[in-house]
């Protein structure tokens, strides 16, 4: 019994990465042969967008159990940090290939560097440890600012202009892409540090605040942060439409791998049993202060790749779609598709927005409004009849976990016998 | 030599402290109990060992190694494994998925399926239950539960804080029968108790605490015929 899953997931990886790739080449065809226009097809990308990004607040949310609405925040990074690589970059500027990169690599070997450093004293304080790691990401980023992005810009613009253009804008885009996914991780773990401590009802309430100044940020890009580029409130026009479907079918088969295999491994069982019960999980030997960083952090990379695919489909950003609005947008589609269902996250995220954003859009002149009627009665209507979501406790076989399924906690107290 | 030396332990919640420094041992294959009124800070003193709650001063060593700052997760690697007061299981999780959290330290699989099958054997009833959620158990079928789950890390040394806490008679005796398996087995136990009479049937040697000092100590059949320890914790006579 104890071998038996092994061989077993191999052969639900093989299946499920087959109908994968045979969905991947059946809208591809749809795609060229424009069976598929390019409003639908926007759909599907923005669907799969929306999808990642839920997937990383199921992660923290629904496996976790850290409330969290903060996912728009991180999105938000992920866009703008990307679309600024690709801006500069077609506007003549390599600098944001070579900073981004060059200073979310310095900071992952300061932070590899603190954090053994730390180590060696006795229960440092979250601030203390938040000071540090604070330090360590000013430092990196002033390093690249100041010192790496002119060689290495120069140096990045000789290797990629002697590559045919196609090849050498996809590197951009995949720089772009994953500076985006790692910008949105450095700040998640420096938010996280101190934040996470609170508990999840803090927690949620901190993200939310987080969202909001993100938003603030963005409005004054041109302002208070040195960023013209980004236009601050009037939105930032001008990024390459370089978004495709092998971009898109990709980004989401590689997130849903890696969070299959870390809910699989046994840092998957740390994040569940401290959704379940933090103190219970101390006492087996889980480091829940790690658990918790580690689902936080992953869940908002992908944030941050979302928000990076989402900027490339729009070629334009404005601070008004990164509202804290917005930002119930992915909590709603993972109550609804199941916490702790990614089957059941796959499943809403696409028809979220093919209902939302596709089908609803095209209701008879007049009565338009309608939408904003009919999706929350959609919505009341599945609570009320699917209240452990969509899916249930249904997961595809390849992403079927042998880990604890979440359930209704049975608030039975168990009858105490005096002595 | 000591299996766990607690020297000089000064533990404070803020302003207020709960140990005012004391300093025990447990040996290597003993049972020790911690016996004290309520508030006395018995459950303050295995916190402090597992790594729960931080020292303001003193030394814990554990297998001649200082553990005063270890993490607790560290410490749970280590086979010291805490079963606390109010059992602490996973009541959404199944029995089967509580002990299986238990074995979470533990990489070699099969070793893991040797110790669920040995706690199974230990605990009949917890096997028919196995698909059961913790939460819904009965209050000693949850105590036997945190006590297996303890039992799946593989421990070298067990810290239990009440035990018998809120359990009829019968099971009570049932707890601490098993308490002294475990023991033959070769687990070493530190029992912290209210129920001084039962707790000092079954141990070696006995500590008694008040208000976060020991005010006596000795072996376990002279500190049941000690007539303070009769008047205050034995009920009289
Ligand atoms: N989390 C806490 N915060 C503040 N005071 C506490 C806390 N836990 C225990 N205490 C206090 O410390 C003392 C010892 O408590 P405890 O160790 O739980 O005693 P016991 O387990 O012997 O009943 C008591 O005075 C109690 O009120
Ligand atoms: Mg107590």
């Amino acid at each position: 019994m104890q071998n038996e899953p092994k061989v077993f997931f191999k052969k639900e990886s093989a299946r499920f990465i087959g109908i994968g790739l045979v969905i991947f080449l059946i809208v591809q065809f749809l795609i060229n042969t424009n069976l598929l226009n390019s409003f639908w097809s926007g759909i599907i990308f923005w669907g799969a967008a929306i999808t990642i990004l839920a997937l990383g607040l199921n992660l923290i949310y629904g496996f976790n159990g850290q409330f969290s609405l903060g996912q728009y925040g991180f999105y938000a990074i992920g866009a703008y940090t990307a679309a600024d690589i690709t801006y500069r970059w077609t506007h003549g500027d390599p600098s944001g290939v070579a900073v981004v990169l060059s200073g979310a690599l310095l900071t992952l070997v300061c932070y590899v560097g603190i954090a053994a450093f730390l180590r060696r004293f006795y229960r440092v304080t979250v601030m203390t440890q938040f000071t540090f790691y604070l330090l360590g990401t000013v430092f990196s980023f002033a390093i690249a600012v100041l010192v790496l992005a002119q060689p290495l810009g120069r140096l990045a613009q000789t290797i990629l202009s002697a590559l045919p253009g196609g090849l050498s804008q996809q590197i951009v885009f995949f720089i772009a892409l994953l500076g985006g996914a790692a910008l949105a991780g450095i700040v998640s773990y420096l938010f996280g540090i101190p934040v996470l401590e609170l508990g999840s009802d803090y927690f949620g309430i901190s993200t939310l605040g987080f969202t909001i100044i993100v938003k603030v940020l963005l409005d004054n890009t041109d302002t208070i942060l040195p960023f013209p580029e980004m236009k601050g409130a009037r939105g930032m026009i001008g990024i390459p439409q370089w978004t495709t479907w092998p971009w898109v079918f990709f980004s989401l088969l590689l997130v849903v791998m890696v969070m299959r295999n870390i809910l699989h491994s046994s840092i998957g069982r740390a994040i569940v049993s401290v959704r379940e019960d933090e103190r219970a999980a101390e006492l087996v030997g889980i480091n829940v202060a790690n658990a918790k960083l580690l689902a936080f952090v992953v869940g908002s990379i992908f944030a941050g790749l979302a928000g990076g695919i989402r900027a490339h489909d729009l070629a334009f950003l404005h601070p008004q779609s990164f509202n804290f609005i917005q930002s119930f947008n992915p909590l709603i589609i993972v109550v609804f598709g199941g916490l702790g269902s990614m089957t059941g996250t796959l499943f809403t995220g696409f028809v979220w927005i093919i209902l939302l954003e596709g089908i609803l859009r095209d209701l008879p002149t007049g009565y338009e409004t309608w939408r904003f009627v009919i999706y929350p009665l959609v919505l009341l209507v599945m609570m009320l009849l699917r209240p452990e979501g969509l899916m249930g406790r249904y997961e595809l076989p390849y992403l079927r976990r042998v880990l604890p399924a979440r359930r209704k906690t049975e608030e039975t107290e168990p009858e105490e016998v005096p002595a | 030599m000591a299996l766990l030396e607690i020297k000089n332990l000064i533990v404070a919640y803020g302003a207020i402290r709960a140990l005012h420094g004391i300093s025990f041992h447990v040996n290597e294959g003993e049972i020790v109990t911690l016996i004290g009124a309520n508030g006395a800070g018995k459950s303050t003193t295995l916190r402090t060992i597992s790594g729960l709650q931080s020292a303001e001063s003193g030394q814990i060593s554990y297998n001649n190694q200082d553990i005063t700052r270890a993490e607790a997760s560290a410490i749970v690697q280590r086979g010291l494994i805490h079963v606390p007061e109010g059992r602490r299981i996973f009541a959404p999780l199944t029995v089967r998925e509580n002990l299986e959290m238990g074995a979470f330290t533990r990489k070699n699989k099969q070793e893991v399926a040797d110790s669920m099958e040995h706690v199974f054997h230990l605990f009949p009833r917890l096997k028919e239950r196995m698909e059961q959620t913790g939460g819904t158990l009965s209050g000693g079928e949850q105590q036997m539960l945190a006590v297996a789950r303890a039992l799946m890390a593989k421990p070298r040394l067990l810290l239990m804080d009440e035990p018998s806490m809120g359990l009829a008679p019968i099971l009570v005796e049932e707890i601490f029968d098993i308490i002294q398996e475990i023991n033959k087995q070769g687990v070493t136990i530190l029992l912290v108790e209210q129920n001084a009479h039962m707790a000092l049937s079954v141990a070696n040697r006995g500590y008694v605490i008040e208000i976060g000092a020991i005010e006596l100590e000795g072996e376990a059949h002279d500190l049941a015929e000690n007539p303070r320890v009769r008047t205050a914790y034995l009920g009289g006579g």
